[in-house]
């Protein structure tokens, strides 16, 4: 039988303000344990939440770039379960009334693009952390995290493959780092992927029973755990089992899904709108101002560099995988200055998309820690447009450059890989190696054409390697015609 | 000195007739004296309040003359208090000392009243008798065998023993006016989103407002001055001007339309009960006031949607007393789930965890919509009574409760009877009214009635005016019982 996947992503981003969502404390990764949890945190007697107006802000700019319908009037609501490291013994989220409904996002995968719908975005706190190890038999807790501000946002079942999940879990990172909301760093858990799979014959239209798999924390392991479960799914069916609807996780070290919890275990979380927190409710003011802090979007910005630049769609959707690449490409093409914008445009496109993407990629680095700045890049490309290096030196130079030895110019400088353009300069050794090689000089005109080729070699090693070759063949030709 | 009222208190400290020190002194040795047999207050800590009366007389010689500078008072023991054990009358809470004081606790350290220490309370305000507290019921001071009432029953039976000039209280659904009434004293529940809750161990979050207890409607102004005010660590406290809630005790009542709404004037209510409130009635007639017959049509729906709302969202408030970073952690335990339930099986008292079961059970998957969101609506119902009526009067008048203090142990065996003891206070709460309670007479067993007014939102003034010009009028809220 033919078995079609669909899948569906929650996706957790932690949101870029200062402080929590709902206390003071600070929100900067990596403190000593409980440092920043303050009274409300820690969920002392008496304390009360006051929403951070920041995670509503970027609740909306996240609203706005996907299309989606902002609801005007939001709610929090509490979601009541125990757990150590959930201080209140409730979780403030959003349930009937989230502040994002709707919306979608575009995907790449190959040569097709697709769109991926949005059930919805809602603003959410964080728990803390329960440390198990170190603390031989009893539990560490760490409250830090908790309150962290938080937009959870669901996808529709739309995604058909693994592939089309990473890809939409990439965009999704794109646009949410591109538009200032989430720093993206998955490793420090800033953005977070659960996903909700299932299998289901090919032409059938109701859906399998699904199982989600748990806070992935990398685009490898996403597409890892989607195609192990889709295998598992498809094998446990074709041995005569029915899907338990459940909730898994996937273990990195073994490649495989295990479950965690079943939905007969799962909680009753008693929602009910938090008595502590007025509804939110946005004005026409407050929108209007996200809207004017909203950047060109990815989408807009590959559009216009295909439109401006005449660049392949190839070249701009590499520019605006993220905000990080088309700020570095806008900046070397600004510092670039060249005469021509559109072969200006091209030449750093080729750059970045080679060279420097080839390199950053060996050295398991982003775009944003680059060694190479656009300026130094621009430095670079502005001596192989005007000639000063060719193809082969300009490469040499990159290497040295990506090496720290400095900016292209003074490499140049220092390495005097400069080609040698001065015809006096080049006639002077001419002359030299001429009077030093007579006898070369007189089977040339003897009508050995092989002599010919001795004397440029004798001319480009006097020069090391600096003369213009094109430059050495006429004058030399000139030389020995006189 | 014991009996002054708040006014003649800073008027002798202004003139330097007595020192905050000397007077703290004189009620800290009426508490040492008094308490043993009332069990008025959970925590008096006499170095720490003379501490603070050291600092009120020092900022008095500096040359500060606040209102209620060096003038004491006792705070509920629901109000977290910085370096105090604040229990909330509660096992769970027996070893809490606060790291933090209450937005109204630091609202009375800025007037420079030192506190007297932390008063009684039925176990996490779920009480009318204040037999829930973990630490013993309170005695009424007028009958030792009688209830002050809940559930800010220490505050009440301090402020009507004068082991306390004046008391902070809370009130859920009642809490400051029943005991209020049950004690003889005056007590006053604010518009809710007056007083910030921050600080305030919360019961049920949407109806929880914090008031003053003491002898006169004045001295409740002169406190509420004091307590209320914008706190923007809580996003339900409102922002309104700065308002001086005494500026109108001296308005005579030509006038006043008093509503009297007819469900109050039922049965239910204890015939001695209602022969005072009819006098007070009389009274108010006397200076000036019209009476309006006013309808709460489902004002009979008050108890049974209050006991849906405030125990969902107290099962909720109190999940926070797990035993893992403060409070009560069971001694033994196995696994986690062991721990909390042992944990808060132990540390709740049986009030409190039925209330908590109750919350749970209608907030339960498939009972939400039956019981929570029905009460929702009818709550919004009770609000538009009340809406309705003060189109036609300015003030509401009824009993505070249906009976006098009734005995120690009378209702232990039947919650719904306990229950019916709020039932003219809830309906304040659902609404988010002011309402305040005062003394009206003496019931067939000698124990004070409390007659009860109601307010417009914000019309807190009006309604002290309305309770200055009776107690002006009539000398209920100066007696004082007897043998203490």
């Amino acid at each position: 039988m033919q078995w079609e996947t669909v899948i569906g992503l929650e996706v957790h981003t932690q949101l870029t303000t200062q402080s929590k969502i709902f206390s003071g404390a600070s929100i900067a990764f990596g403190a000593e344990p409980n440092t920043q949890a303050c009274a409300v945190d820690l969920a002392l007697p008496g304390v009360l939440p006051v929403l951070n107006k920041g995670a509503v802000e970027r609740a909306i700019k996240f609203g706005l770039a996907i299309g989606a319908k902002l609801n005007r009037v939001n709610l929090f609501a509490r979601k009541n379960y125990f757990y150590p490291d959930l201080p209140k013994g409730y979780q403030i989220s959003q349930f009937e009334l989230p502040i994002v409904e709707g919306g979608a996002l575009t995907i790449q995968v190959g040569d097709e693009s697709k769109t991926v719908r949005l059930t919805r975005a809602h603003l959410e706190e964080d728990a803390g952390k329960s440390l198990h190890e170190d603390f031989h038999g009893m539990t560490g807790i760490d409250l830090n995290r908790a309150g962290t501000p938080l937009l959870e946002i669901v996808s529709e079942p739309d995604m058909r493959s693994a592939k089309e999940a990473v890809a939409y879990a990439k965009a999704l990172h794109n646009l949410v780092t591109w538009i200032g909301i989430c720093d993206g760093n998955m490793q420090e858990g800033s953005f977070r992927v659960d996903a909700n799979v299932s299998v289901r014959p090919v032409g059938q239209q109701e859906f399998g029973t699904r199982r989600e798999i748990k806070n992935l924390n990398s685009f490898r392991f996403l597409e890892q755990a989607i195609d192990y479960e889709v295998r598992w799914q498809i094998e446990q069916i074709e041995d005569g089992h029915k899907i338990q609807q459940a909730t898994v996780l996937f273990d990195p070290d073994t490649g495989e899904t295990r479950m965690m919890r079943t939905k007969e275990e799962a909680h009753d979380y008693r929602y009910f709108p938090d008595p502590d927190l007025l509804p939110v409710k946005l004005d026409d003011e407050l929108i209007a101002q996200m809207q004017g802090e909203l950047p060109e979007l990815p989408q807009a910005k590959q559009a216009r560099y295909q439109k401006d630049y005449l660049l392949s769609a190839y070249d701009a959707g590499l520019l605006t995988q993220s905000l990080a690449h088309a700020n570095y490409f806008e900046a070397a093409l600004k510092i670039l200055n060249a005469d021509d914008l559109m072969v200006g445009a091209k030449h750093v496109a080729n750059w970045m998309n080679g060279e420097l993407a080839s390199a950053l990629n060996k050295a398991d680095l982003s775009i944003a820690q680059s060694p190479i700045s656009p300026d130094s890049l621009a430095g670079l490309l502005k001596r192989s447009a005007d000639n000063t290096l060719n193809a082969k030196l300009a490469k040499e130079v990159f290497a040295a450059m990506w090496a720290g030895e400095g900016e292209a110019d003074a490499i140049i400088e220092a390495k005097g890989l400069k080609q040698m353009s001065d015809s006096g300069e080049i006639e002077k050794i001419i002359d030299e190696v001429l009077a030093a090689n007579q006898k070369s000089v007189e089977e040339f005109r003897a009508g050995k054409d092989k002599a010919f080729n001795a004397l440029v070699g004798q001319v480009m090693k006097a020069s090391k390697g600096k003369a213009n070759p094109a430059q050495v063949n006429d004058l030399l030709k000139q030389k020995l015609a006189g | 000195m014991i009996h002054a009222s708040l006014k003649q208190l800073s008027a002798l400290l202004a003139e330097q007739k007595t020192s905050s020190v000397e007077l703290c002194t004189e009620y800290l040795d009426r508490i040492a004296a008094l308490n043993p047999t009332l069990n008025a207050f959970i925590t008096v800590d006499r170095d720490r309040t003379l501490a603070e009366a050291k600092i009120a007389d020092a900022r008095r010689g500096q040359g500060e003359a606040g209102a209620l500078l060096g003038v004491p008072i006792a705070h509920k023991d629901i109000f977290c208090t910085e370096g105090w054990l604040t229990t909330c009358g509660s096992k769970m809470l027996a070893n809490f000392v606060s790291p933090y004081d209450a937005h109204v606790i630091s609202q009375f350290k800025a007037a420079g009243m030192p506190s007297l220490g932390k008063t009684n309370m039925d176990e996490f305000a779920m009480g009318s008798s204040n037999e829930t507290s973990y630490f013993g019921p309170v005695k009424n001071p007028w009958d030792l065998k009688a209830v002050p009432g809940g559930s800010s029953g220490g505050a009440a039976a301090c402020v009507a023993a004068r082991l306390a000039p004046a008391a902070t209280g809370t009130d859920t659904g009642g809490s400051i006016r029943q005991p209020a009434a049950l004690c003889g004293i005056t007590g006053l529940k604010p518009t809710y989103g007056v007083c910030s809750r921050y600080g305030m161990i919360a019961f049920a979050s949407s109806l929880d407002q914090a008031g003053p207890m003491a002898g006169s409607a004045e001295d409740c102004a002169l406190l509420l001055n004091v307590m209320a005010g914008f706190d923007s660590r809580d996003s339900t406290s409102l922002q309104r001007d700065k308002e001086d809630y005494a500026r109108d005790l001296d308005k005579p009542l030509q006038g006043l339309k008093l509503g009297l709404p007819k469900e109050f004037f039922g049965a239910g209510m204890a015939p001695d009960v209602a022969q005072a409130v009819e006098a007070a009635i009389a009274e108010y007639r006397k200076l000036g006031a019209e009476t309006v017959e006013v309808s709460l049509p489902n004002m009979n729906l008050s108890v049974p949607v209050y006991y849906v709302l405030a125990p969902a969202e107290a099962s909720s408030n109190l999940s926070r007393f797990d035993g893992v970073r403060y409070g009560h952690r069971a001694a033994d335990y196995g696994d986690l789930t062991d721990m909390y339930e042992r944990s808060r099986a132990e540390g709740f008292g049986a009030e409190v965890k039925r209330r908590i079961l109750i919350g749970t059970y209608v907030l339960s998957h498939g009972y939400y919509d039956a019981y929570y969101i029905q009460a929702q609506r009818l709550r919004r119902l009770i609000a538009q009574d009340f809406i309705e009526a003060f189109k036609q009067c300015d003030v509401i008048l009824g009993p505070t409760a249906p009976t006098t203090a009734f005995d120690l142990g009378a209702k232990n065996a039947d919650p719904v009877q306990m229950y019916l003891s709020d039932i003219y206070t809830i309906a304040v709460n659902l609404a988010g009214l002011p309402g305040m309670s005062l003394p009206c007479g003496f019931g067939a067993d000698g124990r004070p009635i409390g007659l009860q007014l109601i307010g417009n939102y914000f019309a807190e003034a009006r309604m002290l005016n309305v309770a200055h010009q009776y107690q002006l009028a009539t000398d209920w809220h100066s007696r004082t019982p007897e043998g203490l």
